[in-house]
């Protein structure tokens, strides 16, 4: 009983030393990785060229008929002109901003709802979640083109915003089916019912005490789904949805020229390189974070 | 005896050193490790989780983890040198020289194929055909006695109990009837009953395929049963060695005796004494230790005990020991803890909890399990009340159902009198502050993303109504009195060890001034020494503040010691109940005291087993009559399988539900063990 008067303002700092230590440490061995290193350095070549366009970009990507159009790759233009004239090399480095900025922002939004919607079913369990996992099964039954031309028509536009409202949307069920798996086999262990049985309400249980269980999970998830939006985003633009020429975006510039992919291959040709290594390197880092966090 | 001399040992090994390499550096795992076992004997090894014991097994089988390594010495298996196989020899010498049963056999069989398809690729890897090895498999078995080998071989493993499924792992492992069988916790997660059935098959065949077997357990009561020598393990250190008989009753290293004196036996009981510890903790993976390996947690380390290693002294014939005072390790000095006073029970008054006619029926696939039938008891405050019964008895169901986590069929459980909601949500603050429970497994039983700060801090909060700063200053008292240090409180779960989780989850429970707290297993998951340890600090808690305990356990001897009274549960019917002692000395229940006659004692000898045919029958479909018939070693005849005897109170306080009378129990049962 001597411990009693000690005040310990020191506790709190530990605390939280310690778990940042247990960041670092995932961080050190994600770091070690080198397919996540090579993901990382795409990634991040992708987001400097969203970000300081202007400077990156040795010519203008939007107006016309600055140089001869529809010339092959060469030294002046390494991936060639198209038929407005435009230098493709500096639209394919400015087409990311619009992908960088919308798959992000609709993996987050399904991550977050299907987080919610995976606790509330997993946890309450019975009518709810007998009548939600229908509904989940039957979102999960439509394809994304279908869903959003449905979400257009009744919204009545397709701007950016309604192409995260579609991808969100699509994404739901499909990350509350795996959080809920999770949240069903971490509500029975007997921390849970230690909670219920000191009285705390289902919110606190499922916020305090099963979410910080599940957030490795909810983290690989994330990064799993953001391969998948980014190949969405560029589908949706390609039908027309979200922006539209001359936006330099790549799947708007495929949509644009891959008619004409013979003779003038080169210009669909960059772009959809581009995507593709956008997609493959965000599934290299999710390979590496999976593997660190289910370790 | 001389023609032993000429041929090699079954297994002989030899200052072994192994080492595993974490984050770059070499671990020292075990320390010059040496024995040897003869062919047709049994060799136990017996130390606490993490001494080595498991490590010296793969290291025999050459399954050793991929960062482990042997750095010195030589294992030879009757005279080949084993850790220079390579390459088809290795095959070979898996094949047919060696086998191993592990602790859990679920998790060894191979859930998605059928047994009999499993066994008979024991066969087929020897050479033999597709044909003639499912009918070996049928022979290999019913050797290992399951009675009807042909639907066995049908099902999934999932579908065979845990006695069975071990059975089947060990008829596998016979298959190649190897010349050294390693067993590594065969039974821990048995049944006594279970237990006692398993370990008499192990040594019948033994004897009939003169094999060598080393034997790894934490329990010196199962070691002493099987083995003729017994090596003591110690942070990798071989720190004792003899025969059985020799070091159980007259061990030679404070280790051992502080092993022997942890566990609760001999019908010791918490008023008649408190239980002995080994202070302190292992030392950490591959610690440096210029001295004895035990010196740190020894009564009589001296400075030459922490510089100099002893060297491994001849104590006795075949009997050496690792200690500079071996002469005097018998008189380890007892850490005596104060003497307690503990409550006492006044059982006129009114009781703490009652539970009346509960009677719990799940709804399966269209089946009625009946898990509780008309469950009748009381707890009086200050007071334990141990519930034994094999799993399936329904001693879980029992305390979910006081706990309110499963609401009873019908029936209702009182406190102090008044009615308590079926069902937790529905109970109020003061009725679940007052029942509140110390689970089995500490891992579970902590929210591993939080420090325990912050789990005491809750409880408080939520159980007590406290927070702020005092919060703060009871979250200390209570850390205090279960002895946490409060390095520990800033820690989360997985730093802390099993028995430091399992202080933590008592401290939750107390939180809030509980009257009964459920301990459902709690001390199974732990080492003897900290076993002890948590029973204390129960036994403490009790006499502090005459809080009652419904202590489940299968270990019949922490039970003892702990409980007052002592509730006999089989397939959901209360069979006995009555005080501690007069139900473990009888005359007792026929189920109690085949229960009782299966547990393997340190001490040897004493009750001849009463065998229990078959396992616990299934609750969707019980037995006519007393439920107990079909397994009953005292049945009396056609009465027994159409009349549930009534449980009657046959002298105060002891009750039975038996249609022996209770003369007759007593006479039949003197017999019993006087022969």
């Amino acid at each position: 009983m001597t411990g009693i008067a000690t005040p310990t303002p020191s506790l709190a700092p530990d605390v939280r030393s310690e778990s940042r230590a247990a960041t670092v440490e995932r961080l050190r061995l994600l770091a070690r990785s080198p397919t996540v290193i090579v993901g990382c350095v795409i990634v991040l070549f992708w987001l400097v060229c969203a970000i300081f366009t202007g400077p990156v970009t040795p010519h203008d990507p939007i107006f016309d008929n600055q140089f001869p159009t529809n010339e092959q790759p060469s030294w002046a233009h390494p991936f060639g002109t198209d038929t407005n004239g435009r230098d493709i090399f500096s639209r394919v480095l400015a087409g990311s901003r619009n992908v960088l900025l919308i798959a992000p922002a609709a993996t987050l939004l399904g991550t977050v709802l299907g987080t919610l919607l995976g606790l509330l079913t997993g946890y309450l369990r019975g009518v709810f979640d007998d009548v939600m996992s229908r509904v989940v099964d039957a979102v999960l039954s439509l394809p994304l083109i279908v869903t959003a031309i449905l979400i257009v028509t009744a919204v009545g536009n397709s701007s950016r915003w309604v192409v995260v409202l579609i991808i969100g949307f699509i994404f739901t069920p499909v990350v509350s089916r795996t959080v809920r798996a999770a949240v069903l086999s971490e509500a029975e262990l007997d921390y849970v019912q230690a909670a219920r049985l000191r009285g705390e309400k289902p919110h606190y249980i499922m916020a305090s005490e099963i979410l910080p269980n599940v957030l490795p999970l909810v983290v690989v998830e994330f990064t799993v789904r953001l391969g998948y939006a980014i190949f969405a985003v560029a589908t949706l633009t390609f039908i027309g949805f979200g922006v539209a020429p001359p936006s330099p975006d790549w799947a708007a510039q495929i949509n644009q020229y891959w008619t004409l992919i013979d003779p003038y291959w080169w210009m669909t040709f960059f772009p959809a390189l581009a995507i593709a290594s956008l997609v493959v390197a965000v599934n290299l880092v999710a390979d590496g974070v999976r593997e660190v966090y289910e370790r | 005896m001389n023609g032993e001399q000429v041929a090699p040992p079954a297994l002989e090994v030899t200052d072994l050193e192994l080492v595993y390499r974490v984050r770059g550096v070499d671990r020292r795992v075990l320390r010059g490790v040496s024995f040897a076992i003869e062919r047709g004997r049994s060799y136990g090894l017996v130390g606490e989780s993490g001494c080595g014991k498991s490590t010296v097994a793969l290291g025999i089988v050459r399954y050793l983890p991929r960062n482990g390594r042997v750095t010195a010495g030589s294992i030879s298996v009757s005279g080949r040198d084993v850790l220079a196989l390579a390459g088809p020899k290795l095959r070979e010498y898996h094949a047919r020289t060696v086998s191993m049963v592990y602790q859990n056999p679920g998790a060894a069989l191979n859930p998605g194929l059928r047994v009999g398809a499993q066994v008979a690729e024991a066969f087929t890897v020897l050479g033999v055909s597709r044909r003639e090895a499912l009918e070996r498999a049928r022979e290999a078995l019913a050797h290992v006695q399951i009675a009807d080998p042909g639907s066995v071989m049908a099902r999934y493993p999932h579908q065979l109990s845990g006695g069975m499924q071990q059975r089947v792992v060990i008829a596998m492992a016979l298959a190649k009837k190897p010349e050294l069988l390693i067993l590594d916790e065969p039974t821990t997660g048995l049944d006594a009953t279970v237990e006692a059935e398993v370990l008499d098959l192990v040594a019948q065949l033994q004897l009939e395929l003169d094999m060598a077997v080393l034997f790894i357990s934490h329990n010196l009561g199962v070691i002493s049963k099987m083995c003729g020598r017994v090596g003591v393990l110690y942070a990798g250190r071989l720190v004792e060695e003899g025969p059985v008989d020799v070091v159980l009753q007259d061990p030679r290293h404070p280790y051992t005796v502080g092993l022997l004196r942890c566990i609760p036996r001999g019908g010791v009981r918490k008023d008649q004494g408190r239980l002995d510890t080994i202070p302190g903790f292992l030392p950490g993976l591959g610690a440096e230790i210029p001295g004895c390996v035990f010196a740190d947690r020894c009564a009589f380390a001296d400075e030459r005990c922490r510089t100099e290693e002893p060297p491994l002294s001849s104590v006795g014939s075949a009997h050496t020991s690792r200690c500079w005072y071996h002469e005097r390790a018998r008189d380890l000095p007892r850490a005596e803890p104060p003497e307690l006073e503990l409550p006492t029970v006044r059982r006129d008054a009114r009781p703490l909890v009652e539970l009346e006619v509960l009677t719990k029926t799940f709804k399966q696939r269209g089946h009625e399990v009946r898990a509780l039938e008309e469950v009748s008891a009381a707890i009086w405050p200050g007071e334990t009340l141990g519930l034994v019964g094999e799993s399936g008895s329904g001693k879980t169901t029992l305390a979910r159902t006081l706990l309110g986590i499963v609401p009873p069929t019908s029936g209702t459980a009182l406190l102090e009198g008044s009615p308590l909601p079926p069902r937790y949500q529905k109970r109020s603050a003061a009725e679940l502050r007052g029942l509140q429970i110390v689970f089995q497994n500490p891992d579970s039983a902590l929210n591993r993303r939080h420090s325990v700060r912050r789990i005491l801090l809750r409880s408080l909060k939520k159980l007590a109504g406290i927070r702020g700063a005092e919060a703060e200053r009871r979250m200390l008292a209570l850390a205090d009195r279960v002895r946490l240090t409060e390095r520990t409180l800033t820690q989360k779960p997985v730093q802390l060890s099993g028995g430091l989780k399992q202080r933590v989850a008592i401290a939750r429970a107390f939180a809030g001034d509980p009257r009964l707290v459920v301990c459902d297993e709690p001390t199974s998951a732990l080492d003897v020494s900290v076993q002890a340890a948590i029973l204390n600090l129960l036994v403490e808690l009790q006499a502090e503040r005459g809080v009652s305990y419904l202590f489940i356990s299968h270990d019949l001897g922490v039970v003892r010691y702990i409980s007052d009274r002592i509730a006999v549960l089989y397939l959901g019917r209360l069979q006995e109940v009555g005080p501690a002692d007069v139900v473990f000395d009888g005359p007792h229940h026929p189920y109690t005291e085949a229960l009782l006659s299966a547990v393997p004692t340190i001490d040897g000898g004493g009750r001849d087993r009463i065998k229990l045919s078959g396992e616990i029958p299934s609750a969707a479909s019980p037995p006519s009559g007393c439920v107990f018939h079909t397994r009953c070693p005292r049945k009396l005849g056609a009465i027994c399988e159409e009349t549930e005897p009534p449980l009657e109170e046959v002298e105060p306080g002891h009750h039975l539900r038996c249609h022996i009378p209770i003369e007759e129990l007593r006479r039949l049962q003197r017999k019993a063990v006087a022969v």
